[in-house]
């Protein structure tokens, strides 16, 4: 009998949630053949049969377990059964469909006849077929069908298309509740917030920036940047660029209190607010001040994609200096982010919008955005937090600035 | 210059059908016609006029020698040859007008001329004048069909060394047809002369008639023409045709490598076709023909060159009308961003003799060969009430099914109105039906269509209730 223990992640995780069985109980399992998912705060990691043999269930799947914890036991002396590994494949198969709809608030139906299948049973018709192809669901995928034998009908095909579409018949109302276990992710991501609202003394002060000159330096170049560099120009790496320019002006607004003393950093980590399919995660762009342009829009795709696809490692997760949200993606206007401790700051993008403004004496419609930054007070003071975000506004309002950390004339007169 | 989302090439079945289907997805579309009138191959010289002239001489026929049988007296018979021909060409230029408004309806622009490509995206067009103009266009779907096959060894002087082309305008009636070829052309093309009172010899190379149909078929069909008087020289190898005058003598050899000649005043060579580029400028695209003279495609009837399609004769496959329209209609909803799909395997065949032959899905011979298991269920037309009521009694239906599942896999039929009765076959198959399901579904009495059903029960379970 070989014992599967929960292995160590990663050194910052001493806990996991068993979060699904690959297989079933008292399964044949081969060598490497992942046998249950574990899910940590920021990811989920299948875990191999380190040996060949029957699979017995110690821990339960939603268990939290902490590293080196039994999960199950394998009696590799157990006789492998015949057609086993067929017989593994299907079971994992039918595991996936199930995972993967949401909680079932009624029963799965379970039917218990032994239906002798027609050759012709999931054959769509003509129609049928075109729906399907054109809603990439396989013939062999469709389990409600009302043709003869099996067959699909055209009405059919529709319906396994829209409900792949995720398209719900919904019922006319419902008084349903479902009780889902909170992810690992969603649970570290609620005790973080909070340990933030308690221990800082967070406020935050609004600013707006005009973005008529970003607008027109990514309409102007846009496409030869594309070209060059195979990466949209977007706005994330104006801001990130002002952000190093304005915390080295403002070394507070990149430090933080340990303990007793205040840690300022020479550098600066950028961590990026990212929406993934999880939940948020926050990735961090290292040494953005060193990173051109290209470079930042560069990293800043590559973490996206990564979060999307849930390949972000521990390292690239951790550490970061100071934040920055855009809110504005999702459509915000004004909001108050908070800080992501045990950083002091977190700068709030919005919304860009058209608005009419007084320019001088004269009303003039600009593409408009409000920022905000929220702080932490017991480190930075308001003159300081405030100055930061002007400075932030200055740089993105007259890009050249951005060049050389001031007005390249002011800098050539020597002012 | 005009510029359009999809230029098709070729307004034959195929061509015309696919500018119709763009244009109804929203497309910009115009269509190229060298000829005058559109319609291609299949409305000019092809399916409609053959089949003008095979009722008509069939009409007569019937009059001829089926009529005494109704207890019909039609003294003093004759026909007018010319007549015939004007209405044939009647027929053709109400399809032709047809198109033609389909086009307007469809705000489809017709350009008359060759149509060659000068880059991928621009098409000249060259109208009979020799004025030429430019169109450029996002898309293109070749179209240009086929035309009837030369052999190497004899001189087709389109006078009395004909092809079906010329078959079909002809200003008298030979009196010695002397027919290269059993295909379904020649045998169609035999039919409509052999009626009108010309001697019709069928030369073939193969031993068997319309060879691509199942066996039977062939057979029987071989039989019925034979009783009408056609004659069939099969397993001979046509050598030479020499034009003397009135005269075409056609050598051949036959099996024992004896010299064969045959005398008669018209030969009609109908070897099959190849498909048609003349012209097109393929290689301005950066295409080419490959060695049988077809354009390469994908799956999704797609050349080498993206955005450049192509349908019918001109591709691989049967050279069908409807085969052409399937595609046409396949490559619009294609462009168009839609999943359409094709079942190769379903696209019946029909010879329109008399009687007709028609067929879909797998032959007899094919079963073998792929080493599946089958049953077969034939049922005569002779049994049934209908067919004794008209008088159509040769023939039969065969059903070919599954011995496993009794899946149909395949249909065919020779007998009276076989091309309209394949379709149940079709059906049938498009969804897998056995053919014990056919046997359940009501037929109505009396039809023809009852011979399938009792196909299906004798390849079901040997249980016909009419024999």
């Amino acid at each position: 009998m070989t014992e599967l223990k929960v292995p160590s992640v990663a050194e910052s995780i001493t806990e996991v949630t068993l979060s699904k069985y690959l297989v079933k109980d008292g399964d044949y399992v081969e060598l490497d053949q992942p046998v249950c998912e574990l899910e940590t705060d920021k990811a989920s990691q299948e875990i191999p049969a380190t040996v060949a043999g029957v699979v017995k269930f110690v821990a339960k799947e939603g268990d939290d377990l902490k590293v080196g914890a039994l999960i199950c036991n394998i009696d590799e002396t157990a006789a492998k059964p015949a057609g086993a590994k067929a017989e593994v494949k299907e079971t994992k198969v039918e595991k996936k469909v199930e995972v993967s709809k949401p909680v079932e608030t009624k029963p799965v139906e379970v039917k218990k006849e032994e239906v002798k299948q027609s050759y012709a049973a999931n054959t769509p018709s003509p129609a049928a077929k075109k729906i399907l192809d054109e809603g990439n669901v396989s013939a062999k995928d469709v389990k409600t069908t009302t043709g003869v034998s099996g067959r699909i009908t055209k009405e059919d095909a529709i319906n396994a298309v829209r409900a792949k579409a995720s398209l719900p018949q919904k019922e006319a109302f419902s008084r349903n509740e479902r009780v889902e276990k909170m992810s690992r992710l969603r649970k570290t991501v609620s005790e973080r917030l909070v340990y933030s609202k308690n221990s800082t003394a967070m406020l935050t002060t609004f600013n707006e920036v005009d973005m008529t000159a970003i607008n027109a330096i990514r309409a102007k170049y846009g496409d030869a940047f594309k070209k060059k560099y195979e990466v949209n120009l977007g706005m994330m790496s104006f801001f990130a660029k002002a952000s190093c320019l304005a915390l080295e002006k403002f070394p507070s607004v990149n430090a933080y209190i340990d303990e007793g003393n205040i840690v300022y950093h020479d550098y600066c980590d950028i961590s990026i607010a990212v929406s993934t399919p999880k939940g948020l995660v926050v990735p961090v762009i290292r040494n953005a001040e060193s990173l051109s342009i290209a470079g930042i829009e560069k990293k800043v795709k590559e973490l996206a994609i990564k979060g999307r696809d849930g390949q972000l490692t521990m390292d690239e997760m951790t550490g970061g200096t100071f934040t920055i949200s855009n809110g504005g993606v999702f459509g915000s206007l004004m909001s108050t982010p908070i800080i992501n401790p045990p950083q002091s700051a977190i700068l709030g993008m919005h919304k860009v919008q058209d608005r009419a403004m007084v320019i001088d004496g004269k009303v003039e419609v600009r593409p408009m955005m409000y920022l905000a930054l929220s702080y932490d007070h017991r480190i930075i003071d308001g003159k300081e937090s405030v100055s930061f975000l002007v400075a932030i506004k200055d740089f993105l309002e007259n890009p050249h600035k951005m060049l050389l950390g001031a007005d390249p004339v002011e800098l050539l007169i020597e002012l | 210059m005009s510029t359009y989302n999809v230029v098709v090439i070729g307004s034959g079945p195929g061509g015309y059908i696919a500018a119709i289907r763009c244009a109804q997805l929203g497309m910009k579309t115009a269509i190229i016609e060298k000829y005058d009138v559109l319609g291609g191959t299949c409305t000019n010289v092809g399916c409609i006029p053959s089949k003008a002239l095979l009722d008509s001489s069939e009409h007569y026929h019937n009059a001829e020698s089926a009529f005494a049988d109704h207890g019909i007296a039609a003294t003093g018979l004759s026909f007018d040859f010319g007549k015939m021909i004007a209405r044939k060409n009647g027929v053709v230029k109400s399809n032709t007008d047809g198109i033609a408004y389909l086009m307007k309806k469809n705000k489809i622009d017709i350009y008359n001329g060759l149509g060659s490509f000068v880059t991928k995206n621009r098409i000249a067009v060259t109208n009979a004048k020799g004025e030429k103009q430019e169109i450029e266009t996002e898309k293109v779907i070749i179209a240009t069909g086929s035309k009837p096959t030369k052999l190497p060894f004899i001189t087709i002087d389109k006078k009395r060394v004909i092809t079906s082309t010329e078959a079909l305008s002809l200003t008298e009636v030979p009196k010695h047809l002397v027919i290269i070829g059993g295909g379904v052309i020649g045998l169609e093309l035999g039919s409509v002369y052999q009626r009108l009172g010309a001697k019709v010899t069928v030369i073939e190379f193969l031993d068997k008639i319309v060879a691509t149909m199942d066996e039977d078929i062939s057979k029987e069909l071989l039989r019925i023409l034979r009783k009408d008087g056609i004659e069939f020289l099969l397993s001979h190898k046509v050598t030479g045709a020499i034009v003397n005058g009135n005269e075409v003598t056609v050598s051949a050899e036959n099996k024992k490598g004896e010299k064969v000649e045959v005398k008669g005043d018209y030969c009609l060579v109908a070897v099959g076709r190849v498909p048609y580029t003349a012209g097109l400028g393929l290689e301005n695209a950066g295409l080419k023909a490959d060695e049988r003279g077809r354009v390469a495609v994908n799956d999704h009837l797609e050349t080498s060159v993206p955005g450049i399609y192509a349908i019918g004769d001109v591709i691989r496959g049967a050279m069908l009308a409807h085969k052409a329209e399937e595609e046409g209609a396949f490559v619009a909803e294609t462009m168009a961003g839609q999943k359409p799909h094709i079942n190769y395997n379903m696209i019946p065949g029909v010879a329109y003799t008399w009687p007709e032959a028609a067929s879909v899905g797998a032959t007899e011979q094919d079963l073998k060969k792929d080493g599946v298991a089958y049953k077969s269920g034939k049922f005569p037309f002779r049994a049934l009430g209908r067919a004794r009521a008209s008088g159509d009694l040769d023939g039969f239906v065969k059903v070919l099914a599954s011995k496993e599942t009794d899946e149909i896999l395949g249909v065919h039929i020779v007998g009276a109105r076989a091309a309209d009765l394949i379709i149940e076959g079709v059906v049938a198959m498009e969804y897998r039906a056995s053919a014990e399901d056919i046997s359940r579904m009501s037929h109505p009495h009396p039809t023809y269509t009852e011979a399938f059903k009792e196909a299906c029960l004798i390849a079901t379970d040997n249980r016909a209730l009419n024999m």
